[in-house]
């Protein structure tokens, strides 16, 4: 660090420190904008069903007659297809809003599943140190350097396709991030007088971790976990893409743009064209809000 | 002091934060001449660091000058920019810093440093260069410089690091040299070893030095004069065996009064009550009015520069009337030169 | 220095066992382990042939030695789909990939480096933030979205260039590559192109990040103080202070970047190892996978080994420390 002179600044309370939080945050008109994109993005995929004309997945509801029209036609529904119809007569926008609602879900049970179990490896690793805990660093270290894809198309490759399988795939190539987060934090406090202190006494090891260790890698964690997000539901679209993701049944995003690929040559481009743009517009958003959180919340940024 | 090679004129450095305009260097006047130590003296936060930083056009936003000159033989260095500073840095007044494990590249050698840094205002060959780097170590008492110049920082003791540090800053002879807290960092006996050596480079090249510290001891050791500075405003200057002796300004005798050499050892430490303000919540006036014990009704207005025998001055309503007694040796040597 | 080589060495020797017996270990406890190595469409006569070979009736520990023993020699086992060694299947398609790979590399290094340093240096600038944003959706933007909408765009729309395939190739030291003819540049512009694009983002964002911590460091501040000028402070200081994580970061991506190469190759028809091993998943085609496996971890190993190598090189604390 770099020695600065010193600024007697005034403290700060738990609650300025939130307000602090918001109005830096603010700073960036992008990462607002970013923000409100991720709110309308998560409230349309959950309406879906509401709002979207047609149940993609609803064999009966489809009509081949449909297929393959145009942004702005009128199918045989009676109402207009805004962004066109794909191969089977699927309404692509209600596609996208299934789509992204699968994506959606998949994408951050998948980081949450992968933010316990990182969390729970990376604590422990930290509390109890000596040679558990260099074990343990050196197998994340491992998995660290594998790409996330490697190990992704393993796991898919030797446990077959199905949601379980594919959830089953991204945790296990996400968990080490926040393994190595937590560990990172938690080790830094746990050399910390206070916690020789508080482990002399009859608290229960639980309590240290939870109280003392945990609340502290919380800063980085969530900056790492709304990445992680992001990456997830990239990582799955990509999955199922190469068509070793979810199955037929359960379209995602991924699976909509790839079904749409050999149409891109002949110049109906709306089939891959705009479920794309909306996997892009969610990663990206979710990214600058998590680009812009990490930013407020790096303790060497000068205030 | 006509023959002043260094000139500071109501310098005023400013740094914009969400709690405000923090002055942290408010109206800072002071001189040196040629061949003389300035010990420029306060608590971490009383802006001495940022005035070292401000005369070598160092500090960088939200930090900036915001009134004020600083004369360099007569030039002031607040209008240079870009350029024209570049080539006054390093050869006509060079700096020291604190720490010399942060301050010198870890991953150059040294011989690479010291080059680059000659070369940075004489075009000369790599390895005329390298001689001059390989005097300029022997200058300040390094053994084997050869051997030296290959060599990286980590492999260097904290002492001889801060000579590097020194030695590179007098490879172009500056007129000026401003060494913050240089041997803050440094064992005390590594710490004399380095003040006479600074001492004897005064005296012999002639080079002004502004001593940046905290430790009264160091400057009352080593400086011919002495400028106390509290909360960004100098409160007291003059010679140093006069200030010491004799302060002229409450917190300048509080200073001296909490030295531990002063006393019987077992005995209670007086202190000045309260603490250092916040640049952002000082007072009315005087900054120190708080935790003055001679503050009176008029010191909630800025106080005068008073002016006394021999050039000195404090800031003070209520300056400390001189009392005839010891004068005050705070250590056992002295490299101060006798004038 | 020998000290940390050999400490390395054993270091990276050591995981390549063990990555080989968790290959290993995990195809054999998945599925049928006559499975993976026999196609269950062959006949019996050939099953219990190939049995006999590899040693599939011995217990599982004589096996792995059987397997290991094998593989040392080159024999990997046979692509039920082609019928042919692995191994040369594997090689046959290796120099596609490797020259989409560097290419690859040399265009994020080449662009991602100059920019992050012109990004740190002024981070406020109108610049430096076009930058950032342009990094931002250089790695979060999947993929193979990318190389869609640059095949819509150069191929379809612009019909600048090829939609798809790799260029005509020249033998060179006994690799098959396209890169030299401007024709085959044609073709690997794009998938290069579209494979960069992540690690540049990445590289960006690094590069950038290294130099602003390093523009805030005492010795930028020293060597400003002895009247460095701008360009020698950025080219001597702070280039060597964040070459470490840079060169740390490319080793790394390296060899994720050849794994990446698999969605590329598949949206690009490049016809390289990672549309191989693609198709191997799709028709379950194992002995192509387990080999794969095997060979990305061994190649991952080496890169991570030279990586260390090459650290120690740059950071002479790093020796220090490791010898001690």
């Amino acid at each position: 660090m770099s020695s600065s002179p010193a600024l007697p600044l005034p403290a700060e309370t738990g609650w300025t420190r939130l307000s602090h939080f918001w109005s830096d945050f603010r700073q960036s008109p992008v990462a607002v904008l970013a923000l409100i994109v991720v709110v309308a993005v998560v409230l349309m995929a959950f309406l879906a069903p509401f709002v979207a004309p047609q149940d993609p997945y609803n064999q009966e509801a489809l009509d081949l007659f449909d297929a393959r029209l145009e942004p702005g036609e009128v199918g045989s529904g009676g109402y207009v297809h805004w962004l066109g119809t794909d191969a089977a007569g699927r309404d692509i926008f209600s596609a996208i809003l299934y789509g992204l609602r699968t994506s959606l879900i998949v994408g951050v049970m998948a980081s949450t599943l992968a933010l316990v179990l990182g969390t729970t490896v990376g604590l422990v690793a930290a509390y109890y140190g000596g040679r558990i805990e260099a074990l343990i660093m050196r197998i994340i270290d491992l998995q660290l350097s594998l790409p996330a894809i490697l190990l992704a198309l393993v796991l898919v490759a030797l446990l077959g396709q199905g949601l379980m399988q594919l959830v089953a795939a991204l945790v296990a190539a996400q968990y080490a991030y926040f393994a190595r987060t937590t560990h990172g934090a938690a080790s830094a406090e746990r050399r910390k007088d206070y916690i020789e202190a508080a482990l002399s006494t009859p608290l229960p090891a639980r309590y240290v971790l939870f109280r003392h260790l945990l609340p502290n890698a919380l800063p980085p964690l969530i900056v790492v976990a709304t990445v992680q997000v992001a990456n997830s539901i990239a990582l799955e679209a990509t999955l199922s893409f190469l068509g070793l993701g979810l199955p037929i049944t359960q379209p995602s995003l991924g699976s909509l743009i790839s079904n749409g690929f050999q149409f891109l040559l002949s110049g109906r481009y709306w089939i891959s064209i705009y479920p794309g743009i909306a996997l892009m517009l969610t990663v990206v958003a979710i990214n600058l809000v998590g680009d812009q959180v990490r930013n407020v919340l790096n303790p060497r940024r000068s205030r | 002091m006509s023959d002043a090679v260094l000139r500071v004129k109501d310098l005023q450095t400013q740094f914009e934060t969400r709690s405000g305009v923090l002055k942290a260097v408010d109206g800072v006047s002071f001189e040196v001449a040629r061949g003389r130590i300035l010990g420029l003296v306060g608590e971490s936060g009383s802006g001495k660091s940022v005035t070292g930083y401000s005369i070598l056009g160092l500090v960088e936003p939200p930090g900036r000058i915001a009134g004020g000159e600083v004369l360099l033989n007569g030039k002031d260095l607040t209008r240079l920019r870009g350029e024209s500073m570049r080539q006054i840095r390093g050869a006509q007044i060079a700096m020291v810093f604190q720490d010399p494990m942060m301050t010198l590249n870890p991953v150059l050698k040294i011989g690479t440093q010291m080059v680059a840094a000659v070369r940075a205002h004489d075009n000369v060959s790599r390895k005329a260069a390298r001689a001059r780097s390989r005097d300029a170590l022997a200058k300040v008492g390094i053994p084997s410089p050869e051997e030296r110049l290959d060599a990286y920082p980590h492999q260097l003791s904290g002492g001889m690091r801060q000579r590097v540090a020194i030695a590179i800053a007098l490879l172009h002879s500056p007129a000026v040299i401003i060494a913050d807290e240089p041997t803050t960092a440094l064992d005390v006996s590594i710490q004399g070893q380095i003040l006479a050596e600074v001492r004897r480079l005064a005296d012999e090249t002639g080079t002004a030095f502004v001593w940046v510290t905290h430790d009264l001891a160091v400057v009352s050791s080593l400086a011919d004069d002495i400028c106390v500075m509290y909360a960004g405003r100098v409160v007291e200057t003059g010679p140093a065996a006069d200030v010491i002796a004799a302060p002229r300004h409450p917190y300048t005798a509080g200073l001296l009064a909490s030295v531990p050499s002063e006393h019987a050892p077992g005995t209670k430490l007086p202190q000045v009550p309260g603490s250092t303000p916040s640049l952002a919540n000082l007072p009315p006036g005087c900054a120190f009015a708080p935790r003055c014990a001679k503050a009176g009704p008029a010191c909630t207005t800025t106080p005068p520069v008073q002016h006394f025998e021999n050039g000195r001055t404090a800031l003070c309503h209520y300056p400390i009337e001189p009392v005839s007694c010891q004068p005050l040796s705070l250590t056992s040597t002295t490299y101060r030169s006798a004038s | 220095m020998i000290g940390f080589l050999i400490q390395r060495i054993l270091h990276a020797l050591m995981v390549v066992i063990a990555m080989s017996i968790i290959v290993f270990l995990g195809v054999y406890a998945i599925g049928n382990p006559i499975d993976v190595m026999i196609d269950p469409a062959s006949d019996q006569a050939l099953r219990e042939a190939l049995i006999r070979r590899y040693g599939l009736d011995r217990p599982l520990f004589e096996q792995y030695f059987v397997f290991m023993n094998n593989m040392l020699h080159g024999d990997l086992g046979e692509s039920f789909i082609y019928r042919l060694p692995v191994l040369n299947l594997i090689w046959s398609r290796f120099p596609a990939t490797l020259e989409l790979a560097l290419t690859a590399m040399l265009i994020a290094t080449g662009l991602g480096i100059p920019l992050g340093l012109w990004a740190g240096y002024k981070p406020e600038s109108l610049s430096a933030k076009a930058i950032m944003a342009f990094s931002v959706l250089g790695f979060s933007v999947p993929s193979f979205w990318v190389g869609l909408l640059l095949i819509m765009t150069f191929a379809v729309e612009l019909g600048w260039l090829p939609s798809g395939g790799r260029g005509p190739t020249t033998q060179v030291l006994g690799m098959n590559l396209s890169i030299t003819s401007l024709a085959g540049w044609s073709y690997i512009i794009l998938p290069a192109f579209n494979l960069a694009l992540f690690k540049l983002g990445l590289l960006i964002r690094l590069t950038r990040a290294g130099t602003v911590e390093v523009m805030g460091s005492d010795y930028v501040r020293f060597a400003r103080a002895q009247g460095l000028s701008e360009g020698k402070v950025v080219g001597l200081h702070v280039l060597k202070n964040i070459s470490i994580p840079i060169v740390t970061v490319f080793g790394l991506e390296l060899g994720s970047t050849l794994a990446f190469a698999v969605v590329t190759e598949t949206v690009f028809n490049w016809p390289g190892m990672g549309k191989l091993i693609i198709d191997s998943i799709t028709v379950l085609d194992r002995p192509v996978m387990v080999a794969y496996l095997i060979l990305v971890v061994f190649l991952f190993v080496m890169i991570n080994l030279i990586v260390d190598l090459v650290y120690g090189q740059l950071d002479p604390r790093i020796r220090v420390k490791a010898a001690s």
